[in-house]
């Protein structure tokens, strides 16, 4: 067994399997950032093996590197007990393990079969065999129960037909490992009932299915063997026979305080409002309203994709609002421009600053004075020695670590680039700030200080909202948190009911949906 | 829990090492470059002209390259800020054709006066004409100023009826571009003026800062407050005008205009100077200085050419190869920067 491999056996069949895929002791880091630690685990052909853990966790880490998008730092990995050496997606696939990832990778301007056997075509000496193509991809289409024209362009399909297609393609490759990012988060109740029936005939055929997901029932149902991931590590990995979802939960939880919170500060219950949000829809946002206070700090917990950074855009007045006010300091916030926004005192440090955020190769002097550049300037002239003085007493605030205020941003370490985004906010000395992720990417240490700032600058009398994936850093700093779910906010919760427990129930809940 | 207090201490070692470490050689070579620019070539080749051809160092013949770059500078200088601010304009040879008809058509029977501010205005019109399409439509910058091009093409022909414009040496018009001040044309230091202070612009206000973001990272620029649409819009429409003036020198300069003046072969000069001049194509980073000297370094490859009675032909196989290098050595950089 351990000596077939796809090279020796071109025309296997998902029918007979690889054997077992172990993974021993994969560390993964990004950026000094520890995303996987020391994680080992068997998968067995013929069984759903599913991932879970809160965001972050490190699942789809995990699953990028079973299916070689990205080489773990150490450890290793073995497929039927021969050593397994994989440096890109290609030469996963060469190995059948085939991967259907959250973002679909299908060539909208082709056809459904074209796409199914994109990179591997049915040709002769060059030239494509379209009818040879076209039976074989009805006969695959009648095996899984797929009912898709092979001649449609793949991109007027809807996103559920798209992963159809991307699966078919996994399946025309007798793939013996199935990695599965997310598989239902954008179907419809049929068709995730339908693609649970593929997971299940997939595993019956002998191939292996890594499942990730969020959907704790899809878990139960689908898996025989569950692995639960926190922060990195591997908690436990259980047969699903035996879990339940409480069971899961509580796997999930109890992450470690990797780093200590600043002590809260009493919020004057009376304090004015700093920001009413009043029944305010746009893309990926429905129908949302809070208060936030001057001095309080609002916690929005919820999954990836269940709107955070969207209200945070539509707040902000970077998004086409659909309905619903935004009143800062009770005056309306009516039109949309960030340019206006930060003129009436309310800031948003982006979730990704290196795309959203810092021009990565321009100075940090550039970075910081960006949003203000007015207030250290005549008549639209720089005043170098205001700015340079500006900037430098900024980053003392802010405790940014750079050898010189000349260097590029890309220079810096992600805590201190963070820094950056939090010393322009400072600038522009707001009465509402909105921090999306403000510690992704960033080591422990910078970590702590990014939690000092957002405590001073509430206690300063700012309003403060964080939005942040790692749930302890929102039961840390936060007065008050809401938690979202598809585009809502489901829950609100204070003093002893804002737990760990009920932020991943709310969040996790199905039956909150819509 | 031990375990993750080494890791703790192993990330802050990382975040605290010395950053400039970090550049390879090759990095810093990239760096020096880009900051010293097109200088180092440029007076590698001026000291070798001035060794090779006698005549090369002669006053006049300086005074004359400059003047004939005259329109070409300042049309580059401001093309160079389009560019900075993540957008390109190809339609500058048509409107420098515009631009010349129209002040020759208004210079034969007005005063000299309307006929340069019609020209330059009409410049401006198209830049923000150009602006307002690509930020409002939000249309590729290159096919909007491509098609732009072919539609002021067609007005300058409409304007000239297809006629040669000539005009008489006598006029005031005359004076505007050839009026001399310490032996050099007045067509050279309004150049000088003009490309200070874009170069100013650029480098030392608010505006020049902002088209620096918004060319380099319009998304993130935008959030921070940076009305980039504004931004680019005041790029095109000060390319637009720099194309009129330019129009505006070179008829009072050589009394004589046509619609097909200027054309496709002007933009593309133009471009091949600011990139020659280490201005990044994809935005974000440029300077005005550096386009002039790349303007010029071009302009001193055909002078040199012509002084030492090398076949024409390579200039242009030569300036093919420099443009190469040039875009090479920026995607390069760009690479290396990820």
């Amino acid at each position: 067994m351990s000596e077939r491999t796809f090279e020796e056996h071109p025309h296997r069949t998902a029918d007979t399997p690889g054997g077992d895929l172990v993974v021993a002791g994969v560390s993964k880091r990004f950026g000094g950032v520890p995303a996987l630690r020391d994680v080992s685990l068997t998968i067995e052909p013929g069984k759903v093996h599913a991932l879970i853990g809160e965001n972050g966790a490190g699942k789809s880490t995990l699953g990028k590197i079973i299916s070689g998008v990205i080489e773990p730092d150490e450890g290793t990995l073995s497929l039927g007990g021969r050593p397994l050496v994989l440096r890109s997606p290609r030469e996963a696939i060469a190995n059948g393990i085939i991967t259907i990832a959250q973002e679909l990778a299908i060539v909208p301007g082709l056809t459904v079969v074209d796409n199914v056997y994109l990179g591997s075509e049915v040709a002769t000496a060059g030239f494509v065999r379209r009818r040879e193509a076209r039976r074989r991809f009805r006969e695959l289409a009648h095996r899984v129960g797929f009912e898709l024209s092979p001649d449609v362009r793949a991109g007027s399909l809807s996103i559920a037909d798209q992963q159809k297609v991307e699966i078919m393609r996994a399946l025309s490759r007798n793939a013996s490992i199935v990695v599965m990012d997310e598989p239902t988060a954008a179907l419809s109740d049929n068709e995730t009932a339908a693609l649970h029936e593929i997971v299940r005939s997939l595993a019956r055929r002998g191939s292996a299915v890594v499942l990730i997901s969020h959907f704790l029932s899809e878990v139960l149902s689908l898996s025989d063997t569950i692995t639960t991931l926190r922060d990195g590590h591997l908690v436990r990995t259980v047969e699903a026979a035996g879990a339940t979802e409480g069971s899961l939960i509580e796997g999930m939880l109890g992450r470690s305080l990797s780093s200590a919170f600043p002590e809260k500060v009493v919020v004057d219950p009376d304090a004015p409002v700093a920001l009413e949000v009043d029944h305010l829809s746009a893309p990926g946002v429905e129908d949302c309203s809070f208060v936030l206070r001057r001095g309080e700090i609002l916690g929005i917990a919820g999954l990836v994709g269940a709107g955070r950074s969207e209200l945070a855009r539509a707040v902000y007045r970077d998004a086409k609002v659909s309905a619903g006010t935004v009143q800062l300091a009770g005056s309306d916030l009516a039109g949309h421009s960030p340019h206006r926004s930060i003129r009436r005192g309310l800031v948003l440090i982006p979730e990704s600053r290196k795309e959203m955020g810092l021009l990565m190769g321009r100075s940090v002097k550039e970075n910081v004075s960006l949003s203000r550049l007015d207030l250290v300037s005549r008549l639209g002239w720089i005043a170098a020695i205001r700015e340079r003085r500006a900037v430098s007493q900024l980053m003392q605030k802010t405790t940014v670590k750079a050898a010189s205020m000349g260097l590029p941003a890309n220079m810096l370490s992600g805590g201190n680039q963070q820094k950056l985004l939090f010393a322009r906010s400072m600038m522009c000395s707001p009465s509402v700030l909105i921090a999306d992720e403000p510690t992704r990417g960033v080591d422990v240490g910078s970590k702590r200080a990014i939690y000092d700032l957002l405590v001073e600058m509430a206690k300063d009398g700012m309003g403060i909202i964080v939005i942040s994936s790692e749930l302890e850093e929102i039961l840390g700093l936060a007065h008050r948190t809401l938690v979202m779910r598809r585009g809502r906010i489901v829950a609100e919760l204070a003093g002893d009911h804002m737990n760990e427990q009920a932020v991943l129930a709310a969040a996790f809940a199905e039956t909150n949906a819509t | 829990m031990t375990h993750q207090t080494t890791e703790q201490t192993d990330t802050l070692e990382g975040s605290d090492g010395s950053p400039l470490g970090v550049l390879s050689g090759t990095s810093r070579f990239l760096h020096s470059w880009r900051t010293a620019g097109i200088a180092i070539p440029f007076l590698i080749l001026f000291v070798t002209l001035s060794i090779a051809s006698q005549p090369f160092l002669h006053t006049s013949n300086l005074i004359n390259i400059l003047d004939q770059q005259a329109a070409t500078l300042c049309i580059a200088a401001a093309g160079t800020l389009v560019l900075v601010a993540g957008g390109i304009d190809l339609s500058v040879g048509a409107t420098y054709g515009l631009a010349t008809v129209v002040a020759g058509e208004i210079a034969a029977h007005h005063s000299p006066v309307l006929a340069i501010g019609a020209g330059i205005l009409v410049g401006l019109f198209v830049g923000l004409v150009n602006g307002l399409i690509v930020t409002v439509f939000k249309i590729n910058a290159l096919i909007t100023t491509l098609a732009m091009s072919f539609v002021i093409g067609g007005l300058a022909l409409k304007v000239s009826g297809g006629n040669l414009i000539v005009l008489s040496a006598n006029s005031g018009f005359f004076k505007f571009a050839n009026a001399q001040f310490l032996t050099v044309p007045s067509a050279v230091w309004m150049t000088l003026v003009f490309v200070v202070i874009l170069g100013l612009l650029l480098s030392g206000s608010t505006f020049g800062r902002y088209m620096v973001a918004s060319g380099g990272n319009a998304e993130a620029a935008r959030l921070a407050g940076v009305r980039v649409n504004l931004i680019r819009v005041v790029a095109f429409t000060l390319s637009g005008g720099a194309a009129g003036l330019g129009g505006v020198i070179d008829i009072s300069r050589l009394l004589s205009a046509q619609a097909a003046s200027g054309g496709s072969a002007l933009a593309f000069t133009v471009l091949a100077g600011i990139v020659v001049g280490g201005t990044s194509i994809a935005g974000g980073e440029g300077s005005v200085w550096r386009t002039a000297i790349g303007v010029l370094f071009i302009a001193l490859i055909g002078n040199g050419i012509d002084l030492l009675g090398v076949d024409p032909l390579y200039q242009q196989i030569v300036l093919g190869v420099i443009l190469l290098i040039a875009v090479g050595l920026d995607a390069w950089a760009r690479q290396r920067r990820r």
